[in-house]
């Protein structure tokens, strides 16, 4: 097992530059997930801590180890690829043994490791057979068994479900968490997927264009979003924006006077857009809302329905209901209302401004659900 | 879909193959079997209209002369030798050129030209260089004090079956460059990547991973460069005519065909030759199970 520390990495190729100045500990046994949306550089991170990519500048350490100009086969990492690069050639018990053939051990021990490997994995009674005559879940139980069966000090996978359907990835989601609980190993996770990051993580690195945007807990990411981008991108679906204010006019409705009054205090920023959750709105009658608008489609996801509603300045609201919607006919006229510590409020540059509920008041966090984390 | 329907697509399957059918029965199957019929036969080149039949006294003739199994020898010598150096070579700059090295593009051009220079051009061009008085490639040994006079190279019955296999390999290592490189570019490179994550050492995995997955592209490139080894003839005659040290089975056939102008018993040869074309190209195909997909 080993910690990782990433100082001032960088990475470009040419003038396209892909990694800005990342600065990253992750501690030893932790289960790390880098996401975001695709470009955003996190597989290329990936590789750098691999040491399949050098980095153009910056270092990389291992356990307090600078290993900026180990090559990837002296890392001692082990990495789990999307396209899970299997050995077409080999069998299955042969695939997850290769490794071990360059360690001298003999073949009773590989055997046995193998086999211990394979059983953890269920892959057991597929041993004999080719990559080829594998389903997909299958041939990603052997890469990881592959990983495994090293013993490594860190674990890395690059996007290691994304080819399977999505039952199998709820499936394998709970294997790797409980794989992580067995061995304690530490892992770094590449993922787009918000759901595995959620589940998996016991921290998130959200990236954007090569930079850190908030490193964070599931929860903190979700309660307190350092900027726009960090709001917009973790939660499904997505944060509604709107502008500040959202004047009665544009059939919206006004800050409370005072959230106005806290965030215009001399020498601080000015709010310029406001965000709310799908899931902190409730659909009312029209005249009952903090807002309003009309009902442009319901979606039916059985246990939940996802109501469009189309405010007066054009833009489509999301609201998260669950049970049956109050309203179901299209062009209705609807009301949205909710709780001022449901309100993220964002300057101009889109990072995000302590709210109300987040005013430290001792006893309120916890009862408003809002959080006073200011990152 | 209703048998309507499939004879349907049948009959519109023969009608695009029915080209084909054509000119592969007038340009191969018709003279293969003229060939194969006069060597039944006594017929002379002069007048091929005038012949008796035979039975097969013109195979016998051709493996009771020592001449043919010295050209046999000589070809088999030198398709072994020749396809062996070039698959070598070939593999080494294949290899090489899959490399991210700077100007990969241009290399790959340059290392064409061999392969597009006519063999009877390129043969004609290493005779000169290689002339024991004017040549540049004994000026060049000379000068470097490593022989005192001219090497008579293609003139020495010891050194000339040297000459033509250095000549092949120059030609089409080429060639089989190329189509190892196909075979390369088809390796995905997370599989490399996993294998030097996992810390296996290069040779490792050239031989274990590399190595098998190529086996296909390989076993294509050879039975290729073996066939044609064994049929050739251009190479060896612009060097060398009908010299006994290279005589390969196709100048053979053609001296008994048109020198002698003994139709039978050439086209007896000629058939000889197709039925060992045939053996290796089955042999090869045996051994290096062409005929069944290995890999993924």
């Amino acid at each position: 097992m080993a910690s990782i520390a990433l100082s001032s990495v960088t990475k470009a190729y040419g003038t396209h530059t892909v990694i800005r100045g990342v600065d990253l500990q992750i501690a030893d046994g932790e289960f790390v997930v880098f996401v975001g949306p695709s470009g955003c550089g996190k597989s290329t991170l990936l590789r750098i801590v691999a040491g399949l990519v050098p980095a153009s500048s910056g270092q990389v350490l291992i356990d307090g180890e600078d290993v900026t100009d180990v090559p990837a086969s002296k890392r001692g990492v082990a990495f789990v690829f999307q396209s899970y690069a299997l050995y077409p050639h080999m069998s299955v018990e042969r695939n997850i043994g290769f490794a071990l053939e360059t360690l001298r051990i003999g073949k009773e021990a590989i055997r046995s490791k193998v086999e211990t490997v394979a059983r953890m994995l269920k892959v057991d009674h597929l041993l004999e057979r080719r990559p080829r005559e594998l389903s997909g879940g299958q041939r990603q139980r052997v890469a990881i068994g592959r990983a495994l069966v090293r013993e490594p000090e860190i674990f890395l996978f690059d996007e290691p479900l994304s080819n399977l359907d999505s039952d199998l990835r709820m499936e394998m989601r709970i294997e790797i968490a409980r794989l992580h609980e067995d061995i304690k190993t530490t892992m770094v996770y590449v993922t787009h997927d918000q759901a595995e990051a959620m589940t998996l993580a016991d921290r998130i690195v959200v990236l954007n264009q090569g930079s850190i945007e908030q490193v964070g807990t599931p929860l903190e990411l979700y309660q307190a979003p350092a900027n726009r981008f960090v709001a917009g991108f973790i939660g499904s679906p997505r944060m509604n924006f709107g502008p500040v204010p959202l004047g009665a006019e544009a059939g919206g409705f006004s800050l409370p006077d005072d959230l106005v009054a806290h965030h215009t205090s001399p020498g601080s920023r000015q709010p310029a857009s406001i965000g709310i959750r799908p899931e902190a709105l409730s659909l009312v009658a029209p005249d009952a809302g903090r807002m309003s608008g009309v009902l442009e489609r319901v979606e039916d996801l059985g246990h939940e329905h996802f109501a469009y509603i189309r405010l007066a300045d054009q833009s489509i609201w999301v609201v998260r209901v669950a049970g049956r919607p109050p309203f179901e006919r299209r062009n209705q006229p609807v009301g949205l209302s909710f709780a001022d510590a449901d309100i993220f409020v964002f300057d101009s540059e889109g990072k995000r401004m302590a709210h109300r509920a987040t005013v430290p008041q001792a006893g309120r966090e916890a009862s408003e659900g809002g959080l006073v984390h200011e990152r | 879909m209703s048998a309507k329907l499939a004879r349907r697509e049948h009959r519109t399957a023969w009608l695009f193959l029915a080209p084909l059918v054509l000119v592969m029965l007038t340009v191969a199957v018709w003279p293969l079997g003229r060939t194969v019929f006069f060597s039944f036969t006594d017929a002379y080149l002069d007048d091929p209209t005038v012949y008796g039949l035979v039975g097969i006294s013109n195979f016998i003739e051709v493996i009771n002369d020592p001449a043919w199994w010295s050209a046999v020898r000589n070809t088999l010598t030198f398709a072994v030798l020749s396809v062996g150096i070039e698959t070598l070579l070939g593999l080494g700059i294949a290899l090489l050129l899959n490399e991210a090295i700077p100007g990969r593009g241009l290399l790959r051009a340059a290392i064409l030209v061999p392969w597009a220079i006519p063999v009877v051009v390129a043969t004609k061009i290493w005779e000169w260089m290689l002339n024991d008085q004017f040549g540049v490639f004994n000026r060049i040994l000379i000068s470097l004090g490593l022989i005192d006079h001219g090497i008579a190279w293609t003139a020495s019955s010891s050194l000339i079956m040297g000459v033509v296999i250095f000549i092949d390999v120059w030609m089409t290592t080429p060639f089989m460059v190329l189509l190892i490189l196909a075979g390369l570019q088809t390796i995905p490179g997370e599989m490399m990547e996993a294998a030097e994550v996992d810390g296996i050492p290069a040779w490792k995995r050239f031989w274990s991973i590399t190595l098998p997955l190529l086996k296909p592209a390989i076993g294509v490139a050879v039975l290729f460069r073996s066939l044609d080894a064994i049929r050739m003839f251009d190479l060896a005659y612009v060097l060398a005519a009908s010299n006994q040290n290279v005589m390969t089975v196709s100048i053979y056939a053609r001296d008994r065909l048109i020198s002698f102008q003994e139709l039978g018993v050439g086209s007896a040869a000629s058939t000889w030759v197709f039925l060992l074309v045939a053996l290796v190209a089955i042999i090869l195909i045996g051994v290096l199970r062409l005929d069944r997909s290995t890999g993924d």
